[in-house]
């Protein structure tokens, strides 16, 4: 059995090798669908990472407010709900939830992209993810930092916004570096409402070809390729926003 | 438009739902068995010092660790019947899948939970005249197994999740029951929101069993157990 690279330059639509291996006029090689394919993966991933962040840094900071009024219990207890309800239901069955469900309940969604479905589905699981390390990089952080802000003054948001998230998020980096890895790995399940992306491509090319071996190989490397740039990005935004004495890098004495 | 309620029947739970939950238990159950098993093989190959075992062992456990689950499931269902040398069921290649997969996840948790145990364990059993052996298996891996418990539960209840994963290759579980019942039936909201509220209260069962766990303190030899021992 000997690997034949020369299927992605085939025509998807003809049984013709394309020269130069791209194809003219709307025709197109396997190569030009796998590439589009790694764009559509990276798309919903990102996209999903921004939702998952921006909602994942404001439940887990709603989590870790000091119960001193009933609003801020109340606020609390719906962020505890928010991160039960999206850690306990599979990303598959969500990502059902978003296509098939929601726009029943919300018309409104039905002109919306499945791409798009699949981002916010990816966004919303990974946000409690995301809230369960912002509550624990706050609650890493000495009491005396709280104590020392109140005593400058500060009221409770500027707390949080100068004292305690600048630390807790220099803290948390590291979690979050591999929760975008895990992201990208996550996006897979976008097959499932035919989002053109990397795993649809590998099921689709695999039964148009019947050559699995290579096509199963090239998308494998471009996830794992995938995941270590994201790392690699991940690890120089850490170095860049390094202070002195906060975080993984300043415990390895770097 | 409105939800059809009596689309939830136990018919609907008898003919569709059951054989496919008892699909994806057995799936968690033989996926935490043999990856706990393996994973284990895999943790001591790692820390050995030897190289020609802590290669193989770590390219292995990387390589699982960086591609997605759906991915590793197709590969395998490509696999499995060239290696084997004739078809498989979607449902025994899931299993084989999952074995394989989630070792490489449970290897790095008895992993960390070896290196946690303090090393004058191991010098200690070496004092008393044990192997590396029998230290690891008399006293090393009984402590940090105990200590990996909750990080343990916790994974197989992602595990639990993954397995719906399965739906890749078509194999009949929880989530592929409800699937089915909704195209048969002409309902798919309903089924897919009957399937979330299984999966949710499971999930959510499970990880309030494992909740008291993770506070609880990690056992560390006491000097006086060191003493009876």
């Amino acid at each position: 059995m000997s690997l034949e690279w020369s299927i992605f330059c085939r025509s998807t639509t003809g049984n013709t090798q394309l020269a130069g291996c791209l194809g003219q006029n709307g025709e197109l090689s396997y190569l030009q669908w796998l590439i589009s394919a790694w764009g559509w993966t990276a798309t919903v991933a990102l996209l999903g990472f921004l939702i998952a962040l921006l909602l994942g840094l404001l439940i887990g900071t709603l989590r870790t407010l000091p119960s001193t009024s009933s609003s801020s219990r109340w606020s609390s207890r719906l962020a505890a709900a928010w991160v039960e309800l999206f850690r306990d239901i599979p990303l598959l069955v969500q990502v059902f939830l978003w296509y098939h469900v929601a726009p029943f309940f919300l018309p409104a969604l039905k002109s919306l992209p499945s791409w798009l479905l699949v981002s916010i589905a990816l966004g919303l699981f990974t946000s409690a993810r995301i809230a369960e390390q912002v509550r624990a990089g706050i609650q890493s952080l000495p009491r005396g930092q709280r104590d020392a802000a109140l005593a400058l003054g500060m009221h409770e948001a500027q707390i949080y916004r100068r004292v305690i998230l600048p630390v807790a998020l220099r803290i948390m980096l590291p979690a979050l570096t591999s929760e975008a890895m895990s992201i990208v790995k996550n996006s897979s399940v976008a097959f499932v409402v035919a989002v053109a992306e990397l795993t649809q491509f590998a099921m689709q090319a695999q039964e148009e070809t019947a050559r699995g071996i290579e096509i199963y190989l090239a998308v494998t490397v471009l996830y794992a390729l995938t995941a270590f740039a994201v790392n690699r990005v991940l690890a120089f935004i850490e170095l860049r926003v390094r202070v002195p004495g906060v975080g993984a890098l300043a415990r390895q004495g770097a | 438009m409105a939800l059809d309620l009596s689309f939830y029947s136990w018919d609907l739970i008898g003919r569709y739902v059951l054989g496919g939950l008892w699909f994806s238990i057995q799936l968690t159950v033989v996926a935490t068995i043999g990856g706990v098993l393996l994973g284990t093989v895999l943790a001591l190959m790692r820390i050995s010092g030897k190289p020609l075992l802590m290669w193989p062992a770590a390219v292995y456990v990387n390589t699982m660790r960086s591609v997605p689950l759906v991915m590793v499931i197709l590969w395998f269902f490509l696999l499995v019947p060239f290696v084997v040398g004739r078809p498989i069921g979607a449902e025994v290649s899931a299993m084989i899948t999952f074995i394989a997969f989630e070792a490489a996840f449970f290897c790095e948790i008895v992993r960390s939970g070896i290196q946690a145990i303090p090393r004058g364990q191991l010098q200690a059993g070496t004092a008393l005249g044990l192997s590396y052996a029998q230290s690891m298996r008399r006293v090393v891996l009984p402590q940090a197994l105990n200590n990996m418990l909750p990080v343990l539960l916790t994974q197989v209840i992602v595990l639990f999740q993954d397995t719906s994963l399965v739906y890749a290759i078509g194999a009949y579980d929880l989530l592929k029951g409800f699937d089915v019942a909704g195209k048969i039936l002409g309902r798919p909201i309903e089924a897919y929101i009957g399937a979330a509220l299984v999966y949710f209260v499971i999930c959510l069962t499970l990880s309030r069993i494992a909740a008291p766990l993770l506070t609880r303190p990690a056992a560390q030899p006491q000097a006086a157990e060191v003493q009876a021992m």
